[in-house]
Formats: structure tokens, C-alpha cells, sequence
């Protein structure tokens, strides 16, 4: 019997085990060569050609439309409508937005972990219990009425209103955090404090730099959850000025004609949109790839 | 008080002593310091909204005025409300479809990883849909299935002669968003049960290999049931998610053809940001928020998550 399954292995179930693998991987893959190849097609000519593996009538101009360096003219003869994107300004938005949001609410997030896990107090538990709820509440439910708060503060179409909600306090941060944290050995801390440390001290020599890795883990799973974020930013900004890119996108889909969609501009734009993320991926790819299997085993 | 008792009954080293004492006496004001920016946010920005949310359900709030009491009047609407009935019906067949096929095909993927690759670059490129927004997937795909032009109607009027409407076909629109769904949550489930794989001992499939089961039964008998915290988490997870979809919808079908696609989420933001009915759109997200909590509560208890068949 052992013997069967031993020499099975390597045959039939290895090679469908590897179809199957080669078919995801082709699957996820596709749709970007396939924004690729549209974006440098000639959105006149996709019509005459529209399973053709290549780029149909090479042109960069649906990129030129998509960053508004072409003229309106020049864009129409390629099928555009003339709309663009600032792109320059639309990316500034989110990483303003993105950046300031990670880095205050990842902050936030470990000195809190380090009251609850490494100072002792009284009500230490039952606090930690109360934040913990905010787990269960879906964020549509404190949608409506933290729009209406961010209205009253008269700070729609402010960064501000944008990063507020999630700029101090995030539930599962805060119990990541707390969890690596309890689980530190306490040998150094304690010659720290015997050579005088103070808690603060000790917070920021000690056990921050020893928490490298969960924190950079928790700055890019935030990063790229505030990056992608549509909901709340499209509730409470109207104007391009603060908007993030993800935003941008669909704007410039709404100014493209229903009748003739100008698909070569859309999808240059969507590259446009995607790149920030694609090449943090290019960057820190394997950071990413390991920070998610570490969130999951707690 | 405490602290100067413990000293004295308490035969420790004079160096513990010292740091017990430290750490009983002059914590709880740095605490409170450390804690306040987070306590604050926790306040201001989830307890204090989800009481107010409580309250606007009560109420005609239309933004422009004040919220006026109105008792049970839009829980009695949200009762005779069919739209309400058939998009919170088109949501869970949404979450059906996503939790259902994203699970098994995250699982089958993660599995089959597992078994012939530890390879960080295949794990790298299938994570690649979760890096971007929903609006690029979702843009993306529906250029893709464009009936016109689109490249998977290529192949379908090359083979059947006509094109499928994925988005303008009432029976296809919620299939085709979950989809698209399934294709972006895909590799960040995949990466989760892989490395929930990784956790279980070699030892027990060269033990299950000797008994003379097959790769099938150690699945079944071996990886799924010693995987059960980590599906329940990936499960829950895709459910709150699911149920709260909205970009991906808000780009590709609006809600349509006929509603067909009109999901919980989208159906809110309309009543609140297009009739700017916010007490009635509160009243459903209470509704929304009450059915969460009552199924993460049910599949915890169900399934047992927390316990492990690894002890």
C-alpha cells in the first residue's frame, strides 16, 4: 500500500496537481497583460481586432489621453473623449491620505499595545475588552453617522475628514500587536529598568525595535487596505483636489461615452491607478507574501 | 499600598522587588497616556456612531433638518419594503457564491501548493488582484466581458456564435461580481490556509501514508479538520466582506439590470446619498449589523473555532 501511493505520487495526480497550478497562475496573470495590451492598442482599430493577443496598432496615445498630454483633437482621432486624468495630483492625494493614516494609526495601535500588554494597571483587561468590540461592528453601520460627524466638523473635502475615522484606533492592530507583544521574553526589559530605564524608555529603546516585524507588517496591510479604500473617501470628498486615485478612476470611466467607450483610455488609466501598488509589490513582494501568512496564525 | 504590603510578606529577590514595586506604583497614569489617542478614535469614532446610528433608525433624519423621533415607523417600512427583501435576497446569493467557490478554490490552491511548491514567487503572483483596488478589478473585468469587444466574448461568439451580457444579463450580473470577487480575494485565502498548512506536522501525513490512505482521505480526514480554525477565520472574514460589497458593483452594473444586482450596500448608499433618507438607510444598517453578529456568532459556535485537534 505504501509502496503504491509512493510510486502514484509523481505520475497523473503531480501532473493535473501542476495544470491546475499553471491555470490559476494564467488566471490571476491575464486581466494585467490584458489592461497592458489595450492600453497600447489604437482604440479605433480594437474594434477591427478584438481577440488579437497584441497590441492592436501600437500607439502610446491612450496613456498621453489618460495623463491629458494630448490635445482633444489628437485624442478623438484615436477614439478618446477628450477626458484625463491629473494624475500628478490625484497620486499626491493618496499618498498623503495612505501615508499619514498608516503612520498614525500603526503608532497609535503599539503604544496602546504596550499599556495593554506590558504595563500593569488597574481595569487593564476590561478596557482591552471594550476596544475589542469595535471588531464586530461592519463598517457601513458608523459610515452614515461618522459622515454626518465629518460634516458638522465642516471638514468634508479635507484630509482631515478623510483620515480622522481611522487615523487612532484599529481593533485587530492593536490586538496583533498586543499578542507579539505578550509574547516577548522580559530579561532585558528588566536589566533596563534596573540600569534606570523608565517605562517610556524602555517602550521606545526596547520593545518597539523588537516589534520591527509586526509593525512593518501592519504599515503595509494598512498601506494598501487606506490605498484601496473607495467607500469612505467617495462619501466624503467631491473635489479632485483631496481625492484619492482610486476615486480618479471612476471619474474619468464616468466621462468616457456609453455609446463608444474609449476602452484604450480607460485601461490606461487603470494602469496608471494600479501602478503605485504593483510596484510596492515589485519592492517589497515577499515582505507582503510573508506578512499575510504571519496575521494568520496567531 | 499594595505594593509596600507585598515587599513585606513576600520573600523575593531584592531586585524583583524593586521592579514589583516600580511596576504596581507608577503605571496606570503612563497607561492612560499611552491608550488615550486610541480610546479617543475607539469613542469618538465607533462607540459614539454606533449609538447614534442606534438612534437615527428611530428617526426621519434627512440631513438637512434635524432628526425628528419617529418610533418604529422604519422598522415597519423596512418590514413592507420589497426592494429591502430582494437586495438583502441578492446579497446572500452574492456571499453564497463568494464564500463558497473563493473557499474551495483558495483551499484546493493553498493544498496544492502546499504539496509541490514552497515557492514565495508563485504565492507572490497569485496575491497579485488583492494589491489592487476594487475599482481597477472591477474596471478591468468588465472591459474584459464586454459583450462587444470584450476578449471572453471573442471566445464565446467564436464558439457558440453569440456573446454572453455577464453584467446586462439579470441571471448573470450577480454570478460575474462574485467572479470577480472570488478572482481578488483569492490569493490572500490561499496565502492564509498555506500557511495554516505549514503549522501541521509532517509526521502525521507519513503516519496517515502508512495506514494506507489516499492523498483524498488525508485531505478530508487530515487537512480540513486540522485546518478548522483558520477556514472558520477565512470564512468569517469572506462573509463580512462579502456582505458589504460595494465598489466592485458601484463600477460595473450600479445596482442593475433591474436591480438584479442591487446588493444590501448599494441599496444604502442610494437611500442615504441619492434620497438622502438617512434614517432609513440607518435602520438598514442596523438590520445588516444585527445579521453579522448573528451569523459570526453561529459559525463560531458551530464549528468549534478555537479548539484544536492538535493537542
Amino acid at each position: 500500500m505504501a509502496n503504491r501511493s509512493v510510486t502514484a505520487r509523481p505520475s497523473v495526480g503531480r501532473v493535473l496537481a501542476w495544470i491546475y497550478l499553471a491555470v490559476i497562475i494564467l488566471i490571476t496573470l491575464f486581466p494585467f497583460y490584458w489592461i497592458l495590451r489595450t492600453a497600447l492598442s489604437n482604440n479605433f482599430a480594437l474594434h477591427t481586432d478584438a481577440s488579437s493577443l497584441l497590441p492592436v496598432d501600437f500607439t502610446w496615445g491612450a496613456f498621453k489621453r489618460a495623463l491629458g498630454l494630448a490635445s482633444v483633437a489628437e485624442a478623438q482621432a484615436e477614439g478618446g473623449s477628450g477626458a484625463s486624468l491629473n494624475t500628478a495630483l490625484y497620486l499626491r492625494n493618496s499618498v498623503i491620505y495612505a501615508g499619514v493614516q498608516t503612520a498614525l494609526v500603526v503608532f497609535c495601535s503599539a503604544t496602546a499595545a504596550y499599556a495593554f500588554s506590558r504595563l500593569r494597571w488597574k481595569g487593564r483587561e476590561v478596557v482591552f475588552s471594550v476596544l475589542l468590540c469595535a471588531l464586530m461592528v461592519p463598517a457601513i453601520f458608523t459610515l452614515i453617522p461618522n459622515f454626518v460627524t465629518v460634516k458638522n466638523l465642516g471638514l468634508t473635502n479635507t484630509f482631515a475628514g478623510m483620515i480622522l475615522p481611522g487615523a487612532f484606533f484599529s481593533a485587530f492592530n492593536i490586538f496583533f500587536l498586543r499578542q507579539f507583544m505578550l509574547g516577548l521574553s522580559t530579561e532585558v526589559e528588566e536589566a533596563a529598568t534596573i540600569d534606570g530605564a523608565g517605562p517610556l524608555r524602555v517602550f521606545f529603546r526596547i520593545v518597539l525595535p523588537m516589534c520591527a516585524a509586526p509593525i512593518a507588517t501592519l504599515c503595509l496591510l494598512t498601506f494598501i487596505n487606506t490605498w484601496n479604500d473607495y467607500f469612505w473617501p467617495l462619501m466624503v470628498t467631491s473635489d479632485e483636489s483631496v481625492r484619492p486615485l482610486t476615486l480618479a478612476l471612476a471619474v474619468f470611466k464616468q466621462a468616457s461615452p456609453n455609446t463608444a467607450v474609449d476602452w484604450a483610455g480607460l485601461m490606461a488609466a487603470t494602469l496608471i491607478a494600479a501602478a503605485p501598488m504593483l510596484l510596492l509589490f515589485v519592492v517589497f513582494g515577499r515582505r507582503i507574501v510573508n506578512s499575510i501568512g504571519f496575521t494568520g496564525i496567531k | 499600598m499594595t505594593a509596600t504590603q507585598d515587599t513585606k510578606t513576600l520573600p523575593v529577590a531584592p531586585v524583583a522587588t524593586a521592579r514589583r514595586r516600580g511596576i504596581r506604583r507608577g503605571h496606570l497614569p503612563l497607561a492612560l497616556l499611552l491608550i488615550a489617542p486610541a480610546v479617543a478614535g475607539f469613542l469618538v469614532f465607533f462607540a459614539y456612531p454606533t449609538v447614534q446610528g442606534i438612534y437615527y433608525s428611530f428617526t426621519d433624519f434627512h440631513v438637512l433638518s434635524a432628526p425628528n423621533w419617529v418610533g418604529l415607523d422604519n422598522f415597519r417600512q423596512l418590514l413592507g419594503d420589497d426592494v429591502f427583501w430582494h437586495s438583502l435576497w441578492v446579497t446572500v446569493y452574492f456571499v453564497l457564491l463568494s464564500v463558497v467557490f473563493g473557499i474551495l478554490i483558495s483551499l484546493v490552491t493553498a493544498v496544492i501548493m502546499h504539496r509541490l511548491t514552497k515557492s514565495t514567487v508563485i504565492r507572490g503572483i497569485i496575491l497579485l488582484p488583492f494589491l489592487i483596488s476594487g475599482v481597477v478589478a472591477a474596471m478591468t473585468w468588465s472591459w474584459m466581458l464586454d459583450p462587444g469587444l470584450g476578449i471572453v466574448n471573442s471566445f464565446f461568439i467564436k464558439f457558440t456564435g453569440h456573446p454572453l451580457l455577464f453584467f446586462g444579463d439579470s441571471a448573470l450580473a450577480v454570478p460575474s461580481l462574485a467572479a470577480i470577487s472570488v478572482w481578488k480575494s483569492m490569493g490572500y485565502n490561499a496565502i492564509l490556509i498555506f500557511a495554516g498548512l505549514q503549522t501541521i506536522p509532517a509526521t502525521l501525513y507519513e503516519a496517515g501514508r502508512v495506514d494506507g490512505a489516499s492523498e483524498f482521505q488525508m485531505f478530508c480526514k487530515l487537512t480540513v479538520p486540522l485546518l478548522r480554525n483558520i477556514l472558520v477565520m477565512v470564512v468569517i472574514l469572506t462573509v463580512i466582506g462579502s456582505f458589504q460589497v460595494f465598489d466592485i458593483v458601484q463600477v460595473t452594473t450600479k445596482g442593475g439590470p433591474q436591480n438584479a444586482s442591487l446588493v444590501l450596500q448599494m441599496y444604502i448608499y442610494n437611500k442615504a446619498f441619492s434620497q438622502f433618507d438617512f434614517g432609513y438607510a440607518a435602520t438598514m444598517s442596523l438590520a445588516l449589523f444585527a445579521m453579522l453578529i448573528a451569523i459570526t456568532f453561529t459559525q463560531l459556535k458551530m464549528t468549534r473555532a478555537g479548539e484544536s485537534d492538535l493537542n
